[in-house]
């Protein structure tokens, strides 16, 4: 167990490592730091100045070394744009994200896992037959399709919930939520369903999947042959035996969820951390693109270890394999 | 069938199970003959399209944001409408897809030789370049692809000078999308490839002091090529996907030569002014084309691979 942790953290390491390492040639490949922070007409004089204190005439390993040291404090300097420091900005933009991804999470699952049981237990209904079909065309639509169709109907065609924007935010401390308003909800129910629809499918297809499975094994013949009502076999035994695998794979759904919130918040100019680094990119933003990079890995890096880790927990087999 | 004599090379073809099973699924039949007339309709976009949309000369404003021809206020020369620039929607529409299938397809290629070369030296040398290589490979699969697209299409993106940027945009593109497409290749092409290492022809080979290379590329190679074209299929739907995706972002192809992603995100910025055929129809024609180009990946998986039945 230990050494499984122990080598699992080892590769999270160096992982970190590499993305730690590409952020940081950003800063030395991708423009000059120095015009960036002083503009086109600074002086010689100046520009030497400036370069000696941002150190930029040490070695590469010693300025790597900073640039480490730097990213464990949080520390990835201003934005070269709006000239603030970018731990600052990216706080400021992750509860819009988070809360973005927390919705369209609860609507995946919920929806997905009763749609999922439905399907699974009757399965032979032109209802589930529809949804099943209409599932298969949502994994082809591309997610920026399905927003701007939202948005058409919605917002367009029946104005009855808002286009684009976050609204509504009541702040505690550094975090605004959108969530204890009437307005902040109307804003999030668009985006929110957009980023939930491809993971609401696949976790349907899954929890089905899995239900025809277990319909088929021993002990629920055994089940029926005692007597039981539908009701029991269907919810205290079938049920309970498919939420294993889904468990396991919510955690990473959520990483699936962050890698489309990006699109989503372009979709619907949603003011969280995608929308920062699409917007960084267009201005060659390099701080806020670094931070962004090694953020977002951070994040992988930690989903995959908590999923490696519950597997390992939750699954035997893992343990005598290794 | 019977063998009183010998059969023709028609014959052998149609009794071959690829093609049989091919013939005896609608679906797939359909999938392919929508790819098909998809792909040869945007290869002889010049020759079909009503309009030449790169032509200042066949672009009049006057004609701008003109309806589809069956409805009112609409032209008969203009049969899906025009654009806010007065392009004819049809023609761009081609042009858009040509640019689009090409853009996937160039990035499949370049997904599909990195991940098949690295594959086979990984399967075929193994130790710990086969770890070495596999372990990358792991890492970044769990990463979602797109994402992954986007932060290296931003990163290319970010490293060339502004003026260059529209131009070399395509290919920053293609790299993006290419790069993150390598790993699936690598693993299947890394399996097949050690099943076959332990084959008596490939000993064989080795015996006669073949040089590795050549027994990589002319004996192992061809004999792993059949799941590779099954991931090249849904890969190649993906790449669309991740295309269209970047340009919808502002991060792939500028709308001086637009693919389909651009259009749609062009004509977005006309949506509230309810004229819904600039996007509605690019849309429509990404999504058909994504669909048949899925359609057909699944039924050559399970037409090639009879064990993922």
């Amino acid at each position: 167990m230990l050494f499984f942790i122990l080598k699992r953290l080892a590769q999270s390491v160096l992982v970190m490592a590499i993305v730690s390492a590409v952020s940081f040639s950003l800063f030395n490949f991708v423009g000059d730091p120095v015009n960036n922070m002083v503009g086109q007409d600074a002086t010689r004089e100046q520009r030497i100045e400036i370069r000696q204190q941002l150190g930029l005439d040490d070695p590469i390993l010693t300025q790597y070394t900073r640039f480490l040291g730097n990213m464990m404090r949080g520390d990835f300097g201003l934005s070269y744009r709006i000239k603030r420091p970018v731990d600052e900005l990216i706080l400021e933009r992750l509860p819009a994200t988070l809360e973005l991804v927390f919705v369209s999470a609860i609507i995946a699952l919920f929806v997905g896992i009763t749609l999922g049981i439905y399907t699974g237990i009757r399965r032979k209904s032109w209802i589930s037959r529809s949804i099943l079909s209409v599932s298969l065309v949502g994994v082809s639509l591309p997610t920026f399709i399905i927003g701007i169709a939202l948005i058409y109907v919605f917002a367009v065609h029946l104005r009855w919930l808002p286009s684009s924007g976050r609204s509504g935010t009541i702040e505690f401390g550094w975090w605004k939520t959108s969530l204890l308003t009437v307005d902040g909800w109307r804003a999030i129910i668009l985006p929110a369903i957009t980023l939930s629809l491809f993971q609401l499918t696949l976790i349907l297809r899954l929890v089905r999947a899995e239900m025809l499975e277990v319909m088929q094994t021993d002990f629920i013949k055994f089940a029926r042959a005692r007597g039981l009502s539908e009701r029991a076999i269907n919810f205290r035994h079938a049920l309970r035996n498919t939420l294993v695998p889904v468990i396991t794979i919510i955690g990473l759904n959520i990483g699936g969820l962050i890698a489309f919130s990006v699109i989503t918040e372009t979709v619907f100019q949603w003011p969280g951390t995608g929308l920062m680094f699409i917007q960084a990119v267009d201005f060659v933003d390099v701080p806020i693109m670094a931070a962004y990079l090694v953020f977002v890995a951070l994040l992988f890096v930690l989903i995959n270890l908590i999923v490696d880790i519950l597997y390992f927990i939750v699954d035997p087999r893992i343990r005598l394999g290794e | 069938m019977q063998q009183d004599r010998p059969m023709t090379r028609w014959e052998r073809f149609k009794d071959n199970d690829i093609v049989w099973s091919f013939l005896h699924s609608p679906g797939a039949i359909v999938a392919a003959t929508i790819t098909l007339i998809a792909i040869l309709a945007c290869v002889f976009a010049p020759l079909i399209a009503p309009f030449d949309p790169f032509d200042p000369a066949q672009i009049s404003l006057w004609d701008g944001k003109l309806p589809p021809a069956w409805i009112d206020g609409g032209q008969p020369q203009y049969l899906l409408g025009t654009d806010n620039q007065g392009r004819d929607m049809l023609s761009t529409i081609l042009y858009g897809g040509r640019l689009s299938i090409l853009v996937g397809l160039a990035a499949v290629c370049l997904g599909m030789v990195l991940g098949v070369t690295l594959g086979v030296i990984s399967g075929y040398v193994g130790g710990v370049t086969d770890a070495v290589i596999m372990r990358i490979a792991d890492v970044q699969l769990t990463i979602p692809g797109i994402l992954l697209a986007i932060l290296i299409n931003g990163i290319g993106r970010a490293a060339l000078p502004l003026e260059l940027r529209e131009e070399f945009a395509i290919y920053v593109v293609i790299i993006a999308i290419g790069l993150t497409d390598w790993p699936q290749f690598a693993r299947v092409t890394r399996g097949a490839t050690m099943v076959e290492a332990n084959k008596e022809y490939v000993q064989a080979a080795r015996i006669i002091g073949l040089p590795g290379w050549m027994i990589m590329l002319r004996h192992i190679l061809p004999n792993t090529l059949r799941p590779v074209l099954v991931i090249a299929t849904i890969g190649l739907a993906l790449a669309i996907i991740a295309e269209a995706t970047l340009s919808f972002l502002g991060q792939g192809i500028p709308p001086t030569t637009p693919s389909l992603g651009t259009l749609i995100r062009v004509g977005n910025e006309y949506l509230f002014s309810g004229l819904w055929w600039i996007t509605f129809f690019p849309a429509i024609a990404l999504v058909v084309l994504v669909f048949a180009v899925n359609l057909l990946g699944d039924w050559m998986r399970d037409a090639l691979n009879p064990k993922l039945r």
